[in-house]
């Protein structure tokens, strides 16, 4: 559980400190391992198989988001040649 | 069959609308006048078993309209004697003046939109008057007021048009909302919108002047008056000679204004019930009259002068409503419809000559250049002014003089006013033929002379105009009464308080010389001693009431004072509407909170983490501390 929580906010850090995209993206998936870890603690602390059913949930939503989230960033390069995401900053109210 | 007589109009006037601009004037003119002559014809055959017996009625229903409760209103046609009359008058002159009216708007460019407006106008009128009960009589009321806005409006590009049609649109929806009134009142106290059984029910229901039944009527008449034109909602019609001359013909002499007399026709028994509203109807009769007839006398544009005349005319229907004379006041509206649309397109066809020259005073002389014109006019004018034994005017007319006096309601006054009322009639329109067609040639112009489709429709007009009269001759003069007899199935005869022939023959004989005088006082007048004339004229005074019945008694000013300026200045102090400062106030809140928000919005994406995540610090932090402490 420990290790879930310093998971969770080293991926939160590196997203907010992090300029590059990817490296953001990275941190994402970080936090949400972090969160599907926490799951599968839980359940094996309580004998429940609900929370890793949870896990496959994040597991397949992590995929989708990885591959639309990588799609989003390829189309970013291609427009600002460039992978800062302060740099995608135009619509700026 | 009789559904065909108004759905013709209506379905020339949908092919108008929807095909106009594709058919060339021909085809047009071929659907347009193909479809009234139709209707006429139909009217015709329809109209023969009554001309047996004034008792037959045809009743057609055709679909319910609308069925709310207890209410139902169905589209019911009824055709009696009186709607008969109406519905002849409609189709048959309706049919001369579109017929007379593909002479006069040849050159226009609208021609299509014209025709589509008078079809739809005819239609509408036809549905007023076959109506059998008072909801579909409103609808079609409302649609002849809505043709009479689009026709005097037809010329729109000159704002003064379009102002006429609004005024004429806005003082008539005076009187409808009066007349909605009396509906709403009669349903709410018979349950039921049919004609005949409000007319059954009502001198059961109420007492002869009780109150309720005197409001109702008197609703029903402000309805009336503004439709006809009478005081004191008698301002639009002279301004809605803004319309081609035709329109007035059709719309403003010959039907549409007549419908305020055939409500009151149609409801005459509640009018009986009713003897304070009758007795308004005779008063406000008579006082118009008088009022148009002085009016019409100083005007200078040639369709002034008969509109004013118009006024005039209904006005002495209304005093023979008023005086219990119902056939007589129907009779003088078919006489009238007849010379009245006579007049209008003869002087429509001395406008055309001029070069669309109206002023009086720039004609002068027509009579060598324009003879069959002149003619026809004089015969119409002749009616129009009363001149004993030939003209159709002189019977319908005295049989309405002398009945103001020998009726059980009439009474000195209104004869007076009545024959008063002659003298003037014969006086203007005898001004307006002199000033038209003699005297010396006031203009330059070289009039051409109208064509055979203006001609004949005015050659047909004239002949009825001349032998509508013979249908009904006084007492005095062979007694024949075929109209009245035809009518008193529907309509109750006069009743007399006397009958005398020696006065009979007095009131008949001075009406003849008043007449006589009129036109020898106009003559004077205008041929004459036209010199003579003019320096009384100039006198203060007479200048003054020159002045006075030029603007039709200033009763424009006094609506202007009254009624439109405080409307004006009251919109103008509103016009950064208070209540809607509310709102405004409110969008100004709004949108500055939206400014203030929108800087939040950098665009940069880890200031964005960075929010998300101290939310969620915030309402984790709060969670816990609810739970814990």
């Amino acid at each position: 559980m420990t290790l879930a929580g310093i998971l969770f906010v080293l991926g939160l850090i590196s997203m907010l400190i992090r300029r590059n995209m990817i490296f953001m993206l990275l941190s994402v998936e970080i936090m949400l391992n972090a969160a599907g870890l926490a799951f599968i603690v839980a359940s094996s602390h309580w004998a429940q198989p609900d929370g890793q059913v949870m896990f496959m949930f994040i597991l397949s939503m992590a995929a989708a988001e990885v591959s639309v989230g990588l799609a989003l960033v390829l189309q970013l390069y291609h427009q600002l040649k460039s992978l800062d995401s302060d740099e995608a900053s135009r619509m700026k109210g | 069959m009789l559904f065909l007589i108004p759905a013709l109009p209506f379905f020339s006037a949908l092919v108008l609308i929807l095909a106009g601009r594709s058919l060339n004037k021909a085809a047009v003119s071929v659907i347009a006048c193909g479809s009234m002559g139709i209707a006429a014809a139909i009217t015709l055959v329809l109209g023969l078993p009554f001309i047996q017996s004034g008792e037959h009625i045809i009743v057609q229903h055709l679909w319910t309209w609308m069925q709310a409760g207890s209410f139902s209103a169905g589209i019911d046609l009824r055709l009696d004697a009186l709607s008969l009359a109406f519905v002849f008058v409609i189709t048959f002159v309706g049919f001369l003046i579109h017929v007379y009216s593909t002479g006069y708007m040849a050159e226009d460019a609208d021609y299509s939109r014209f025709f589509a407006c008078m079809n739809l106008f005819v239609g509408a009128m036809l549905l007023l008057v076959l109506a059998d009960n008072l909801l579909l009589l409103y609808f079609g009321w409302e649609g002849v007021g809505l043709c009479s806005y689009l026709l005097i409006g037809f010329w729109y590009k000159d704002p003064a048009n379009g102002y006429a049609a609004r005024k004429a649109f806005i003082v008539t929806r005076v009187g409808d909302t009066a007349m909605a009134i009396a509906l709403f009142m009669l349903f709410q106290y018979t349950g039921t919108l049919q004609i005949q059984q409000i007319l059954d029910q009502a001198p059961q229901l109420w007492a002869a002047g009780n109150s309720t039944i005197v409001l109702i009527a008197f609703l029903l008449l402000g309805g009336a008056v503004g439709k006809s034109a009478q005081l004191p909602l008698q301002t639009w019609l002279p301004d809605a000679m803004a319309g081609p001359t035709p329109v007035s013909a059709l719309i403003h002499a010959a039907t549409m204004v007549t419908a305020g007399v055939y409500l009151i026709a149609r409801t005459h028994v509640l009018f009986e019930l009713a003897p304070a509203a009758q007795t308004g109807v005779a008063v406000i009769g008579a006082v118009t009259l008088l009022l148009a007839g002085c009016s019409a006398l100083v005007q200078t544009d040639i369709k002034r002068v008969l509109a004013y005349s118009t006024i005039s005319q209904i006005g002495y229907m209304f005093l023979a409503w008023g005086v219990g004379a119902w056939s007589a006041a129907i009779f003088h509206l078919v006489t009238h419809a007849f010379f009245k649309a006579l007049l209008f397109m003869g002087a429509g066809a001395v406008i055309v000559a001029m070069h669309h020259e109206q002023d009086m005073f720039k004609m002068g002389g027509l009579r060598k250049q324009l003879p069959a014109v002149f003619w026809v006019f004089l015969i119409g004018s002749a009616s129009l002014s009363a001149i004993p034994f030939i003209t159709s005017g002189f019977y319908s007319k005295d049989q309405i003089v002398w009945l103001a006096w020998s009726s059980v309601y009439g009474h000195t006054f209104y004869w007076i006013a009545a024959i008063t009322g002659a003298f003037l009639t014969a006086m203007y329109t005898f001004r307006m033929v002199f000033l038209t067609f003699y005297g010396p040639k006031a203009s330059h112009h070289t009039p051409h002379a109208p064509g055979n489709s203006m001609m004949i429709p005015l050659y047909i007009l004239a002949l009825c105009s001349t032998l509508a009269g013979f249908v009904e001759l006084p007492h005095t003069m062979g007694h024949v009464t075929l109209f009245s007899d035809w009518l008193q199935h529907v309509l109750p005869a006069v009743q007399l308080q006397q009958e005398s022939t020696a006065l009979e023959w007095t009131s008949q004989l001075l009406a003849a010389g008043l007449t006589f005088l009129g036109i020898y006082i106009a003559w004077v007048w205008v041929i004459e001693r036209p010199d003579g004339m003019l320096r009384f004229s100039q006198m203060p005074f007479m200048r003054w009431l020159r002045k006075l019945w030029f603007s039709g008694w200033a009763f424009d000013a006094l609506y202007d004072e009254m009624l439109v300026h405080p409307f004006v200045r009251t919109a103008r102090m509103n016009r950064r509407d208070m209540i809607d400062r509310i709102y405004t106030t409110l969008a100004r809140i709004t949108e500055w909170l939206h400014n203030i928000l929108a800087r939040t919005q950098s665009g940069l994406l880890r200031w964005y983490i960075m929010g998300v995540v101290l939310g969620a610090v915030v309402i984790l932090s709060v969670l816990i501390w609810r739970v814990y402490v």
